[in-house]
């Protein structure tokens, strides 16, 4: 086979047996099916972004088309159902799994010293995730999208003082319009997916770093 | 328990993972090929004769440009086709009608009275006033519509894929 003369070659220049060693091939207490959360969580995140990516090849941002190019996904594209059907699904199920993987994380009193920053890139990861959430339910521009981003933001509103000012800030403007579908789309394929990359990046990097706590004992 | 010269507990994980991912790969991976190139696959054939006005109206022996429009779904929504045509009627009220595409690279070519040509202005293409081209880059002459004449009134056959 090639890869078994290319391999070597490409090792010493890359390192890759490096990489594969501390990544993978790391030492790890015995743990249960609970640790896996984290990793589902990560698997779930790729998924959201490959099936987000092609449907963003027939998603249009604009009120007078936004549902209708919805429509043609659903009804005229091949596999359109089932791409959307997967991002769909995909983004209930990963909220899930970050709130079961923090809880996790919780009861285990895994966030204690050294792990601090883990723990802390951890929240503002479901805070980001909570906000792709928010801001992928409007993208459908229908009327369950438009009123519960009309109440999410009314929400937002009620803050004391600066609420007013959130609130048009969301909706750029004061209204529900084109200007908030054009802005949650960015926030939703731009900004928080950055935000959500740049932090699983330190995230993942601590966990390797660190290596992850073992099941508390009674002792403990 | 006897160890296994030709499989070890690795190389079966190893093959098991590596067909199941492979497995995965293609189960997901079809599909969205599909997903994209699917507006190829699908093309709808669509035809209908036009009328383009009344045949008296035309001059004989000018190629007389009509513009007219037609709309198609595209997706999600209406896409309006603006199409030209220059319409050649003859002495013997013979009617000859042609696209104004050009058969080089699509661009829209008009009629010029001064040389009696049609030229493109995209790279320069001359056809004569039956379409034959003169010089420049296209492969065959300006393609026809089907005509027919009802009451006096001219129509073509516009096919549109
Ligand atoms: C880079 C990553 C992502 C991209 C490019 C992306 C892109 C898109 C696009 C274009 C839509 C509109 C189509 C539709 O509504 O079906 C959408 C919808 C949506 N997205 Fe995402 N997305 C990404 C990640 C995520 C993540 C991580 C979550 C959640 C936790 C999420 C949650 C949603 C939700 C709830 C909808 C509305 C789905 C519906 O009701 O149909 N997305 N996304
Ligand atoms: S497109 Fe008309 S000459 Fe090239």
């Amino acid at each position: 086979m090639i890869s078994k003369r290319m391999y070597p070659w490409l090792d010493e220049r890359l390192g890759l047996s490096g990489i594969y060693k501390t990544v993978l091939d790391r030492m790890v207490p015995k743990v249960n099916w609970w640790f896996t959360l984290g990793s589902a969580t990560l698997f779930l995140f790729a998924l959201q972004v490959v099936t987000g990516i092609m449907l963003s090849a027939y998603y249009v941002p604009s009120p007078d088309k936004a549902y209708d190019s919805i429509q043609y996904i659903m009804n005229g594209v091949a596999f359109g159902w089932l791409i959307r059907g997967i991002h769909h699904w995909g983004a209930t199920l990963m909220v899930i799994t970050v709130f079961l993987h923090m809880l996790r994380v919780f009861f285990y009193a895994a966030y204690k010293y050294p792990r601090e920053i883990t723990w802390t890139t951890g929240v503002f990861l479901l805070l980001a995730t909570l906000g792709m959430g928010f801001t992928g339910y409007l993208l459908p521009w229908d009327q369950k999208a438009y009123w519960a981003t009309t109440v999410g933001t009314s929400i937002a509103g009620t803050v004391p003082g600066i609420g007013e000012f959130i609130l048009r800030a969301l909706r750029g403007g004061s209204d529900l319009s084109g200007v908030t579908l054009a802005r949650f789309f960015s926030a939703h394929i731009w900004m928080f997916p950055a935000i959500i990359i740049a932090l699983i990046g330190v995230h993942i990097y601590l966990v390797i770093r660190i290596g992850i706590s073992s099941v508390p004992k009674e002792n403990d | 328990m006897a160890r296994s010269p030709n499989l070890s507990r690795r190389g079966f994980i190893m093959s098991v993972m590596t067909f199941a991912g492979s497995i995965m790969g293609i189960v997901v991976g079809l599909p969205v090929i599909g997903f994209l190139i699917s507006p190829a696959l699908n093309v709808t054939k669509s035809d209908a004769w036009v009328p383009v006005g009344k045949l008296d109206s035309y001059p004989v022996g000018v190629p007389t440009p009509f513009s007219f429009t037609r709309t198609k779904v595209n997706g999600w929504e209406k896409t309006v086709n603006s199409i030209s045509v220059f319409v050649l009627r003859d002495a013997t009220d013979k009617v000859r009608v042609f696209s104004s595409v050009c058969t080089h690279l699509g661009c829209r070519v008009t009629f010029h009275k001064d040389s009696n040509e049609f030229i493109c202005p995209c790279h320069d293409a001359h056809f004569n006033k039956d379409g034959g081209v003169v010089s420049g880059p296209p492969p065959r002459p300006l393609d026809q519509y089907e005509s027919k004449v009802e009451n006096g009134a001219l129509l073509i056959h516009v096919i549109q894929s």
